[in-house]
């Protein structure tokens, strides 16, 4: 979106020179704080958290020492004596950089760059937490969701589900820690994926507001629920727990996280409503309450189906997939003690066989790797030309089992009950394979009924049913409808644009790892075997759209060539009555006679 | 004994009149029969429209015009065509009362009175224009021509000086006006839009037809008709069909040659010319009552361009194509070798020349050099 771009480097601008004046105070803090204990520490860096970024002023200088470092060799031929002590003292800056301070840092990446859209970012990350959570749980998800403003550009965010709750141990690390988290490494279809979300949501708006985030958990009916009032030591990526207490609560299990930031609320196609909208088009068994700034009522999504969606399983990464640095990773940590075994226990699609047939290949690569080697004991270069051989041998696909798409009829009801559209057409495409990774494509189309028709469709696009509100134009999804020829299927689309029509288009893809064009999962990336999929979905979609606009069609002709029976043959009557003189009953014969034979015409 | 000539006159043009409305009328009420006995058989009625298409046109030599071939498109009554049916049928019913109250009509006047059809009017003048193009090819099939569909055209007619009495009955007072068209001063008598009724006398040796207004001026105002003892008519470009019916009719009632006096140009010739010895290719079908077949062409020729060394401008290339298309695809100019050779020669010099540039030679160098020494040599005339 490239009209967030000037925006997200404002802020930035803006930042930096409270950042720099604040610097000299930071050092002072910072010794005292690395002779306390961990604990005194602990406690007292909660009280430090304010908006100064406090990472700034070591990381810059890391660079300049290093620069400085490299000279010193050649310096040292004149005068030896200051720079060893130079370069001591640098060295005394130069320190690991938390990914906690980096973020906050480089907040833009992770999505709060404008206060409009750290709003969303907030509840956009709650909820795709939430969600997994429950499925995970087998709980038929309910979240209540409340937004409310506490100053013109300042509100509370709370986002409540019914999930099973997190242990009192797990609570600060899942909400305070960046990078913490049980989806990085499963290959798995999760909404989540990092872990970096709801904590760099709470680290917003500690820095923004200055408030803590407040987590309440509660895991079973019989034991009460837990309050924690959290916050990040930056520096070491490490939650801090301010607060913590039992507290009442009416409900017997799930999750509830208030989070104060600084935000603007607004309306329209990025907002919150328009996101949780699309959540519920995506997510047929969620029921949504909502509550807004705006609006007195809160909106509410019925869930349409009360039945889970199948729990997507988890599979080993297929070999085609694996890059070559986690291959050399993978075969430093495995427990097996061949290549042969390495290969069968850590891959999908891998047998004694195929290792066979990967070793040949390997021979034509210049040297052959002989499976029954130790995997730790080949070299760099061994490594490589094994990666090269897997590459070039045949093997079968991932299993697809792993996926869990919306449905065709599920997607149906959602579109029907969000757009209350004349028609709804779904598709759901076969499991298909990009990289080693199974992915699966569905497409659906809601036509007519109230969707404005002189405008460009609307196109919902989601990601392991994560709708994508951002970067329209980047996405494979994008790419392929408006490469559909909707001409062919009765819809007007001007050359290059999307198709102009009472028209909504959703397209989801479902994918162990679905491929972001970024971090903050704005676009999905444009592989040949994704747009093809996604083309083919479209197109199936289009051609069922079509032969109901054909019939359509036919039948408001035919209904128009009834008028026009009905109008032009009285015509008739007139002028043979007027030439020829007949009587009023010959002419009233001869245009009933007319009808007659016009209309049988016409059926046939 | 005037008033007796003119009362005979009178009668007969009177008599020829009552004849032609009733065949007018027979037509159209036999055509509007047919549909009706169609319907009360529950059948689906049909209208027979020759088709209009150079495609369908051929050229006679005997008839000495174009005449339009048996091909016919036939329009049935269906869902599809009913709106154009019955404006077609309201059109036909309002010729007849045209005729039964001795009225007519404009193109322009029959787009307004469709609006009394409720939803069979028209909304656009060029749709009424259509239609009234169907029905006069539907029944120029029977004889019946437009102007006695009592539809008019809009247009003007040419220009008329020289030895001609042109004998105007007026119906309603029984007078007969006689209108000298060598008394017109320096002006000239117009051509009205129905010249059906119309006779002539005159003594005149033939009738001269010219393309300007320039030289139709000149030769009028130094009195060419009576030096050359002949009848002037102005074109003004491709001659409108009342200037075609006028120059017929004359040709017909008194036997004198015309002659043409034209541009030489592909749109002189191909055009103008064409149109007026033998009709149109598009409205073939009305050729018969708008060709004068009797025409001769005087010039200018392309061989005169040589002999008079005229002033020339290059062929564009609008004219290059007309030349080309007429000798490709007219059945006129193929089926006659001068007028090829003449074409294919201008073709060659690549060059046309107006009427008027034989004034690089004097003023009224026409009329004392070029004309007479034509007329001396009326064998030599181009077909």
């Amino acid at each position: 979106m490239p009209r967030k771009k000037p925006q997200a480097s404002r802020t930035q601008a803006a930042s930096k020179p409270t950042a720099k004046k604040k610097a000299a105070k930071k050092k002072v803090s910072k010794k005292k704080t690395s002779r306390k204990t961990a604990a005194a520490a602990c406690r007292r860096q909660g009280g430090l958290f304010d908006p100064e970024p406090a990472a700034s002023p070591a990381r810059r200088k890391k660079k300049t020492a290093n620069k400085t470092a490299k000279k010193s060799p050649r310096k040292s031929v004149s005068t030896g004596q200051v720079d060893v002590a130079i370069a001591e003292k640098m060295a005394k800056k130069q320190k690991d950089i938390s990914v906690s301070e980096f973020f906050a840092k480089n907040r833009h990446l992770l999505g709060f760059d404008s206060p409009a859209r750290a709003l969303l970012t907030t509840v956009r990350e709650a909820v795709d937490n939430s969600l997994d959570a429950c499925e995970e749980a087998s709980v038929l998800p309910e979240l209540i969701i409340d937004v409310r403003a506490t100053g013109s550009t300042q509100h509370v965010v709370t986002i409540r589900d019914n999930g099973p709750g997190i242990v009192r141990e797990q609570l600060p690390r899942i909400f305070a820690r960046l990078l913490y988290g049980s989806k990085f490494h499963a290959r798995k279809q999760t909404r989540g994926q990092q872990g970096i979300g709801i904590s760099a949501a709470g680290m917003y708006g500690t820095l923004t507001t200055g408030k803590p985030m407040r987590v309440v958990s509660r895991i079973s009916r019989r034991k009460p629920a837990i309050e924690l009032v959290l916050a990040i030591d930056m520096a070491k990526n490490q939650p801090v727990v301010k607060k913590e207490s039992e507290v009442e609560v009416e409900w017997a299990h799930g999750t509830e996280v208030q989070i104060e930031l600084e935000g603007t609320y607004k309306k329209g196609k990025h907002s919150i409503d328009s996101f949780l909208d699309q959540v519920s088009l995506a997510n047929p068994h969620v029921k949504i309450v909502y509550s807004n700034p705006i609006d007195e009522e809160p909106i509410i999504w019925e869930r349409v189906s009360k039945v889970l969606p199948d729990p997507p399983n988890e599979i080993l990464p297929h070999p085609h997939g694996v890059e070559l640095g986690i291959l050399m990773q993978m075969m430093k940590e495995t427990n097996s003690r061949t290549v042969s075994g390495f290969l069968c226990t850590e891959f999908c699609r891998v047998t004694p066989n195929v290792v066979k047939k990967v070793s040949d290949e390997t021979e034509g690569l210049g040297k052959r790797i002989d499976p029954d080697r130790h995997p730790k004991r080949l070299s760099t270069a061994d490594v490589r030309i094994l990666h090269k051989g897997i590459e070039a041998t045949r093997m079968m696909a991932p299993p697809t089992n792993c996926l869990s798409p919306i449905g065709e009829d599920l997607m149906a009801k959602t579109l029907r009950r969000n757009f209350d559209p004349e028609l709804v057409i779904t598709v759901t495409r076969q499991p298909s394979v990009y990289r080693g990774n199974p992915f699966q494509v569905e497409a659906g189309i809601a036509w007519g009924g109230e969707l404005p028709g002189d405008d460009l469709a609307s196109i919902f696009r989601f990601a392991n049913r994560v709708p994508l509100q951002y970067e329209q134009g980047a996405c494979a999804i994008t790419q392929s409808i408006v490469g559909t020829p909707w001409k062919n299927y009765e819809i007007q689309q001007a050359r290059g644009a999307l198709p102009t029509g009472p028209l909504a288009v959703l397209v989801h893809i479902a994918s162990v790892w679905v491929p972001f064009t970024s971090e903050s999962k704005k676009a999905v990336a444009s592989y040949d075997e994704i747009l093809k999929e996604m083309r083919l979905a479209i197109m199936e979609a289009g051609r069922k759209l079509a032969t109901h606009l054909r019939k359509k069609r036919r039948l408001a002709d035919a209904e128009r060539k009834k008028d026009y029976i009905k109008t032009y043959i009285p015509q008739i009557g007139i002028a043979l009555q007027d030439i020829l003189t007949l009587s009023d009953t010959q002419r009233t014969k001869a245009e009933g006679n007319l009808s007659d034979v016009l209309e049988r015409s016409r059926k046939m | 004994m005037a008033k007796k000539i003119a009362k005979s006159y009178i009668d007969r043009v009177k008599r020829e009149n009552a004849k032609r409305d009733k065949k007018t009328i027979t037509s159209i009420e036999n055509a509007a029969d047919e549909i009706y006995k169609k319907i009360m058989r529950k059948g689906k009625p049909m209208l027979r429209f020759p088709v209009r298409s150079l495609s369908n046109v051929s050229y006679d030599k005997k008839k000495g015009y174009l005449e339009i071939g048996k091909a016919r498109k036939e329009r049935t009554l269906t869902v599809n065509t009913v709106k154009g049916f019955a404006q077609t049928l309201r059109m036909m019913g309002l010729s007849r009362e045209l005729v039964q109250t001795n009225d007519f009509a404009t193109k322009r006047d029959v787009y307004y009175q469709s609006k009394n059809w409720a939803e069979a009017k028209f909304s656009e003048q060029s749709e009424s224009d259509t239609v009234m193009d169907d029905i006069e090819a539907l029944f120029s099939v029977d004889d019946v021509s437009r102007e006695q569909l009592r539809f008019v055209p809009d247009e003007h007619g040419g220009a008329v000086a020289g030895e001609l009495v042109v004998l105007d009955p007026d119906l309603d007072t029984g007078e007969v006006e006689r209108i000298d068209c060598t008394r017109f001063g320096s002006g000239a008598y117009s051509i009205p839009s129905s010249v059906e009724h119309l006779s002539f006398e005159t003594k005149a040796k033939f009738v001269l037809a010219i393309e300007t207004g320039g030289i139709f001026q000149r030769l009028q105002s130094h009195k060419f008709w009576k030096t050359a003892d002949c009848i002037l008519v102005s074109m003004a470009g491709v001659p409108t069909r009342s200037t075609r019916r006028f120059i017929r009719r004359l040709s017909d009632q008194i036997k004198i040659p015309v002659y043409a006096f034209v541009d030489c140009d592909p749109y002189g010739i191909s055009n103008i010319y064409r149109t007026l010895k033998v009709g149109s290719g598009n409205a073939a079908h009305i050729n018969r009552f708008f060709c004068v077949p009797s025409a001769s062409y005087l010039g200018v020729t392309p061989q005169d361009i040589i002999d008079y060394d005229l002033p020339t401008h290059p062929l564009k290339d609008v004219d290059i194509k007309r030349a080309k298309d007429a000798l490709k695809n007219d059945p006129f100019f193929q089926s006659k070798k001068q007028w090829r050779d003449a074409l294919e020669q201008l073709l060659k010099m690549g060059v046309r020349a107006e009427q008027q540039s034989l004034a690089m030679w004097g003023l009224n160098y026409v009329i004392e050099t070029y004309l007479p020494a034509k007329l001396a040599n009326s064998k030599k005339f181009l077909p």
